[in-house]
């Protein structure tokens, strides 16, 4: 039997008290994220029981308890605090998925700070552009990362304090830079939490837009109501899972369902930091009998490539339920799971934004391959008419993905950027920025996105970010971003360039630029392809026309092209 | 055959690893997160760049491009075609 139970009684009967009474959380009390995921579970009798398994590059294995956690927590909060970080200072979680990256996200909380995570994979500039945004006083790395921090240290003048986690004593530490070595850290036992209430900001999570830079999205403590009961209804989660959730926390999903969902619940979960193997993967489900796996379809997509044989190689019956993240999970990946899992992947679709799981396939209820599911109780969702903003009633028919703001996870505004957040409602509802239709019997289907913002292997990609990074480079005169369609991450990145005078396309060009981007920004953000044109498409009032060069990549009508500049 | 060994490690350690970081001929590259799966493409543009060749987008797999020799053994089958 499901956690969830039957749709229709969950949603007579709902309430987000639901959560707050099992959470025996009561309005205006002391909420604290990291002390619920922690201390509140030792508390609740389960300090031995496993909660984090790590399995790192080398065969590197690490198993911490509740109470391991609670410590490790209590040391890394003692340790910000005595360096005088205070409560709502931006900490920035810059490491790959180590140990010590989700223990101090619980550290941090603790005292009262803001976490700021970040995609480790993340090239100085787009580490430059959140920290600067988020006016950050210190960042949490390691010594693989730190010539990154080094570039950008003289630029971020508030950015106090660097502090490296595996400092090694050969390399000489510059100004800034404090080394911290949890391991070697006396344990403490007991630390003050910050009295941090329902409407305490906790994390700011950057995504991005169409227009401008990256935007910090700051949400609060009281998303654990949320995070919590999605995790348990949607995810399933039960108290003898072994739980694999595959992002990583420099994205929301590996914090609201890799670190808060799980843990709140007091369910042990394992990580592996090791680049992606089909072969490795499954053995890591065999090694330590996963039970639930929340993963991302660019990832299940990637394991149908690698072939049915080698599922066969391992025993994944432990295997109990399945969910992904980040992109429409296409019907032909369900029904491949179903057919080597012996069950479906549920898709669940939230964003940054939305902080907990909106729309999903529940566990227990039919599963139609290629829909998003259904809302999440509590939550008012529609299709909204994109002339008018009202809901469409006709099921079929397309609109924008819109919320009723107010359930507990949605963000509470854009970092030092109220107008841009004041910009995602139009008659009381927040647009999700996705389209998609509704059927007949509540279930949405996801159409595409209503802006140009490029989904690559479910992380949103800004083409401005890409075109002014791209506008650095020597030989680049002007550039227009846009999604091409891939098989595997669903889009990827295309670029579309002129020279400056002097420069002359080429094959080994073209890599140059590839990399360019690639270590200033991401590797998600670099474009895999780069097509060199004389003139790019531009209106007559000389705007790029990014549109035509979409439409032309995704095989579709161009549409309006009256304002076209002529030759 | 050396040379193509090494120029594949030499182009691997110059783009894809820390300054100080080193990797021998068998060293995992994707396994270990030296190289993700964005970042083979760009890899892969480099193999087909150097050495004329075209690989297929099926046979540009994570665990062919998980060491060196491992590279330079798919780039043998198609420099030799």
């Amino acid at each position: 039997m499901s956690n969830f139970g039957l749709y229709e009684e969950r949603i007579r009967d709902f309430d987000w008290s639901i959560a707050e009474k099992e959470l025996e959380y009561k309005d205006g009390n002391i909420l604290n994220i990291g002390w619920y995921c922690s201390d509140r579970i030792c508390l609740k009798g389960k300090a031995d029981k496993p909660a984090l398994i790590y399995e790192g590059f080398g065969n590197v294995k690490k198993q911490y308890t509740f109470n391991d956690i609670r410590i490790a927590g209590n040391v890394i909060g003692n340790f910000l605090r005595n360096l005088g970080i205070r409560n709502e200072d931006r900490v920035c979680l810059f490491m790959d998925r180590i140990p010590e990256l989700y223990l101090s996200f619980l550290g941090t909380l603790k005292i009262g700070a803001i976490v700021q995570p970040l995609f480790s994979a993340f090239g100085e500039e787009s580490l430059f552009i959140r920290l600067e945004n988020a006016q950050t006083r210190a960042i949490i790395t390691q010594s693989k990362h730190l010539s990154k921090v080094r570039k950008i240290r003289d630029r971020l003048p508030g950015l106090e304090f660097i502090i490296i986690v595996d400092h090694n004593i050969t390399k000489k530490l510059e100004s800034r830079e404090i080394p911290f070595s949890l391991d070697e850290s006396a344990p403490v036992e007991n630390l003050d939490i910050y009295p941090t209430t329902a409407e305490s900001p906790s994390l700011l999570h950057y995504t991005s837009g169409t227009t401008g830079q990256p935007k910090g999205v700051k949400h609060v403590h009281y998303s654990l109501i949320a995070q919590y009961l999605t995790a348990k209804w949607v995810l399933d989660l039960q108290e003898n899972d072994i739980y694999w959730c595959t992002a990583d926390p420099g994205w929301v999903t590996g914090t609201s369902y890799g670190i808060i969902g799980p843990w709140s619940l007091g369910i042990t979960q394992c990580i592996l930091d090791a680049g992606f193997s089909a072969k490795a993967w499954y053995k890591f489900i065999d090694d330590y009998k996963i039970t639930v796996w929340y993963s991302a379809p660019t990832a299940i997509r990637s394991l149908m490539k690698a072939g049915d044989d080698i599922v066969r190689e391992f025993d994944l019956s432990s295997l109990r339920h399945l969910a992904s993240v980040g992109e429409p999970l296409n019907s032909e990946a369900v029904i491949w799971s179903i057919k080597m899992f012996g069950k479906p992947f549920h898709d669940t679709f939230w964003q940054t934004e939305t902080g907990c799981i909106m729309i999903t396939n529940f566990p227990g209820m039919k599963v139609k391959p290629g829909s998003m599911g259904r809302l999440f109780p509590g939550i008012t969702g529609a299709v909204l008419d994109p002339e008018n903003y009202e809901p469409i009633t006709e099921p079929g028919k397309i609109g924008l993905i819109a919320f009723r703001p107010g359930w507990p996870a949605m963000m509470r505004t854009y970092w030092n950027n109220e107008e841009k957040y004041r910009e995602k409602f139009k008659n009381g509802w927040y647009l999700s920025g996705d389209r998609s239709s509704i059927d007949n019997e509540g279930y949405y289907w996801f159409v595409g996105r209503d802006d140009d913002v490029i989904n690559t292997g479910g992380h949103l990609v800004s083409p401005f970010e890409v075109e002014s990074a791209l506008l650095e480079h020597p030989a680049v005169g002007e550039s227009a971003v846009v999604a091409k369609p891939d098989e595997i991450n669903m889009e990827v990145v295309k670029a579309f360039i002129t020279l400056k005078p002097g420069f002359t396309p080429s094959p080994d060009l073209e890599l140059e630029i590839m990399n360019f981007i690639r270590k200033k920004l991401s590797p998600l953000a670099m474009p895999q392809v780069v097509e060199f044109m004389d003139k790019l498409p531009k209106t007559r009032s000389g705007k790029i026309m990014r549109r035509l060069l979409h439409a032309r990549e995704w095989g579709e009508e161009t549409g309006d092209i009256s304002t076209l500049e002529n030759d | 055959m050396e040379d193509i060994k090494e120029m594949v490690r030499k182009y691997v350690i110059s783009e894809y690893l820390d300054e100080g970081e080193n990797i021998t001929y068998d060293s995992p590259l994707i396994s270990s997160g030296y190289v993700d799966s964005f970042s083979m493409v760009s890899l892969l543009v480099f193999l087909e760049n150097k050495f004329k060749i075209k690989i297929p987008p099926s046979k540009a797999t994570p665990e062919a491009f998980d060491s060196v020799n491992k590279i330079v053994e798919l780039v043998n089958q198609y420099i030799n075609k």
